[in-house]
C-alpha cells in the first residue's frame, strides 16, 4: 500500500468523521444555524424592496450575494479558525507525531471545511426558495454556473484561510482578520448594489475575492436581465474567473510554505505554553 | 564522562554505534543567550527503559523534543534509530511512539474511532517482523479502556485520557517510545496500572522506552537506567541500584555541642564520628547519624546544580562515577 494514497484516504475519512461529530454537537449546530436564521429573517424583510432601477426583489438579490459571502466565511475564516484551535489543543502536533499525519490532517480539514461550506449554502438557499421570487434554480444554466463558482470560490479562499490560520497563533487576534472582512462586506455589494459608490471604492472592492464571489453567485441564481444593473452591465464571468483564479494561485503558492513553516515549529512545549495562556484568558 | 565531556567536543568520538536505538553525543541547546542543554550524552539499547529524571526546567522536555524531531538542537550529534531526527522521514516516524505532556485534542471523537483512525496511518509501514497497526480491540484491552471504546474523548477522566494518550503512542507498535511525564495527575491505582503496562511493553515487544519524570519512585520502579538531568546537564547516571549504592555511603551526622546544633554530611561517617568524639568528647550530645536515601541524593544534586552552591555531595557522586568508568 502506498503511504500517500493511504494517508489521502485516511484524510477523507477523517473529514467525514469530524463532519459527523460537528453536526451532532449542539454548540456547533447553533453556530451554523443562528447566522442562517439571521440572514433569512433579514432577506425576508427585504423581499418587498426592489433593486434600484428594476422591479426585482432586493431580498432575492441579497440571498445569492450572501451565499458568496458564506463561501468566504467558510473557506477563509472557517479553515483559519480550525487551524488555530487545532494548534492550541494539540491536534496538529498529534498529526505531526504520526507518519504522513500532516497530509491526512490537511486533507481531512479541507474535506470538513468544504462540506460545512456546501451544507451552509444549502441550508441558506433552500428556505429562501419558499418565500423569494425570481431565483432560477429550475434552470440547468444555474447549476452549471454554481458548479464552477462554488469550487473556485473554495479554492480561492481555503489556501488564504490556511495562511491566516498559520500566521495567527492567538485566537484573540482573529479580530485582525474579521474586522477588515466586515469592512469589505460593506464595499462588496453583498447587501446593496455598489453602483452608487465612488469609482475608487468600487476599484478597491474588485481587488478582493468577496465582490466576485457575490457576483458569481448572483450570476448563477438571478435572471439574466439582472446583469444590466451590475458594474459593467454584465455578469463578467471571465473577470470572475480571473480574479478568483489569481487569489487561488497566490494562496496555493503561499499556503504550503507557510503551513510547513508553522508545522515545523510546532512542539509539545509550544502547545503547553499556549495552553497556559488560554487558561489565563479563562481565569 | 571521559573524552566526550570536554567542552569544545563537537565531532562524535567515534562512529555511531549501530546497535544503539538512541545515541546522543554532546547535545547542546541554546535559546538566545541562554543555554538550556550543555552537552548531554545519552544512549539506549533495544528493550531498555531509560528515565530522564530532573526538576522542572532541567531540560528534560527539550531533550525529548529534540529526540522526537520536533525541535532542532543548537549542536551535537543525535541518532534515533540510526537517523538524525532533523532528517527523519515518515518511515522513521512510523517506528516512533510519542506521548507528550498535555494533550486535549480530538475531544469530539470516540475513543475507538480515534485509535482506529490514527492506526490507519501505520498500515503501510507494517513489516514481516512488526505488524502495524495494533488492532484496536487488543489495544483498548491493553490500556484498560475497553469499556470506553464508544466514549467521547472529552468525557474521559484525567487518568483515562492519559491512558488513551499512551494507546495512541503505541498504536503503531513503535520500536522506540517517548513518554513525557506519563503519570502526572494519576491516582496511585492508575499509576500502578500504568507501570504494569510499561513492563508489558518492554517484555513482550522489546520496545525501547525513554521517559521523563520528576517522580523518583517512578523512575526507580520503571527504569533500567536513570539519568539525572539538572541545569541542562546530566549530573548522575546509572541503574537505580548503582545510584542508590553510590549515595548510600553519604551520611548526615547531626549533634549539639554547648547548646548549638551542627549538621555535617560525610562519606565516612565512622571516621568522622571517631574524630568528633575524640576532639569534643562529652560535650557532643543528641548525636544522630542518618544514611542518605536516593531521594536525598537526588535533591542534593539538583539543589547544587541549580544554585551553584557546592556542598560536596554531588562532587563525590561524580568522583565515584569516574572511578567506576575508569
Amino acid at each position: 500500500m502506498n503511504p500517500t494514497t493511504n494517508a489521502l484516504r485516511a484524510g477523507v475519512r477523517r473529514g467525514l468523521i469530524e463532519l459527523r461529530a460537528t453536526f451532532t454537537n449542539g454548540q456547533d449546530l447553533w453556530n451554523y444555524f443562528f447566522p442562517t436564521v439571521v440572514l433569512l429573517v433579514a432577506v425576508f424583510w427585504m423581499r418587498g424592496s426592489t433593486v434600484p432601477g428594476t422591479d426585482f426583489s432586493l431580498g432575492a438579490r441579497t440571498l445569492p450575494s450572501a451565499l458568496g459571502m458564506g463561501l468566504l466565511f467558510g473557506g477563509l475564516l472557517g479553515l483559519a479558525q480550525q487551524l488555530i484551535v487545532d494548534r492550541e489543543d494539540g491536534t496538529l502536533l498529534r498529526a505531526k507525531a504520526i507518519p504522513d499525519g500532516m497530509l491526512g490532517y490537511l486533507v481531512g480539514k479541507l474535506v470538513l471545511v468544504s462540506a460545512i461550506s456546501l451544507i451552509g449554502v444549502t441550508i441558506q438557499l433552500t428556505p429562501g426558495l419558499f418565500f423569494l421570487d425570481g431565483l432560477r434554480l429550475g434552470d440547468p444554466g444555474a447549476w452549471l454556473t454554481l458548479a464552477w463558482v462554488v469550487p473556485l470560490g473554495l479554492v480561492a479562499t481555503l489556501p488564504l484561510g490556511a495562511v491566516i490560520g498559520s500566521v495567527i497563533e492567538n485566537p484573540r487576534n482573529m479580530g485582525l482578520v474579521v474586522l477588515p472582512i466586515f469592512g469589505l462586506i460593506a464595499l462588496s455589494g453583498i447587501f446593496y448594489p455598489i453602483n452608487g459608490l465612488p469609482g475608487w471604492v468600487q476599484g478597491v472592492a474588485q481587488v478582493f475575492p468577496l465582490y466576485w464571489l457575490g457576483l458569481g453567485m448572483r450570476s448563477a441564481l438571478l435572471p439574466a436581465d439582472l446583469a444590466a444593473v451590475e458594474l459593467g452591465g454584465s455578469w463578467r464571468h471571465l473577470e470572475t474567473l480571473g480574479v478568483l483564479g489569481a487569489w487561488a494561485v497566490l494562496g496555493l503558492v503561499l499556503a504550503p510554505v507557510v503551513l510547513r513553516r508553522m508545522a515545523r515549529r510546532e512542539s509539545g512545549s509550544r502547545v503547553a505554553a499556549r495552553r497556559e495562556r488560554a487558561m489565563q484568558r479563562v481565569g | 564522562m571521559t573524552a566526550t565531556d570536554s567542552l569544545d567536543a563537537v565531532a562524535p568520538t567515534g562512529p555511531p554505534d549501530e546497535g544503539l536505538v538512541l545515541d546522543v553525543r554532546d547535545l547542546r541547546m541554546r535559546y538566545g543567550s541562554t543555554d538550556v542543554l550543555h552537552g548531554v550524552d545519552l544512549t539506549a539499547r533495544r528493550g531498555e527503559v531509560v528515565a530522564l529524571l530532573g526538576p522542572n526546567g532541567a531540560g528534560k522536555t527539550t531533550t525529548i523534543e529534540i529526540l522526537e524531531g520536533f525541535r532542532l538542537p543548537s549542536a551535537g550529534t543525535v541518532r534515533v534509530l540510526g537517523v538524525d531526527p532533523a532528517r527523519g522521514d515518515e518511515r522513521w516516524r512510523a517506528r516512533l511512539g510519542v506521548v507528550l505532556q498535555s494533550w486535549r485534542d480530538h475531544g469530539k471523537w470516540r475513543v475507538g474511532e480515534l485509535l482506529a483512525h490514527l492506526g490507519d496511518f501505520y498500515a503501510p509501514y507494517a513489516t514481516d517482523r512488526v505488524r502495524r497497526p495494533w488492532p484496536v480491540d487488543d489495544l483498548l484491552a491493553t490500556v484498560g479502556l475497553t469499556a470506553h471504546a464508544g466514549t467521547r474523548v472529552a468525557r474521559l477522566s484525567g487518568g483515562q485520557r492519559r491512558r488513551l494518550d499512551v494507546a495512541v503512542g503505541i498504536v503503531g507498535r513503535p520500536e522506540l517510545l517517548f513518554l513525557d511525564e506519563p503519570t502526572v495527575g494519576f491516582d496511585p491505582a492508575a499509576r500502578r496500572e500504568f507501570h504494569e503496562l510499561v513492563h508489558r511493553l518492554t517484555d513482550t515487544d522489546a520496545t525501547t522506552i525513554v521517559l521523563t519524570t520528576h517522580d523518583l519512585a517512578e523512575a526507580e520502579k520503571l527504569a533500567d537506567r536513570i539519568l539525572i538531568l539538572a541545569g541542562g546537564r546530566i549530573v548522575a547516571e546509572g541503574s537505580p541500584d548503582q545510584l542508590a549504592r553510590r549515595v548510600a555511603s553519604d551520611a548526615e551526622v547531626r549533634w549539639t555541642r554547648d547548646g548549638e546544633r551542627y549538621v555535617h554530611a560525610t562519606a565516612d561517617a565512622t571516621g568522622f564520628l571517631r574524630d568528633l568524639l575524640r576532639e569534643h568528647g562529652d560535650r557532643v550530645r543528641e548525636l544522630e547519624v542518618r544514611r542518605a536515601s536516593l531521594e536525598d541524593a537526588y535533591l542534593a544534586l539538583v539543589h547544587e546544580e541549580e544554585t551553584g552552591i557546592r556542598t560536596g555531595r554531588a562532587e563525590r557522586v561524580w568522583q565515584q562515577q569516574e572511578e567506576a568508568t575508569r
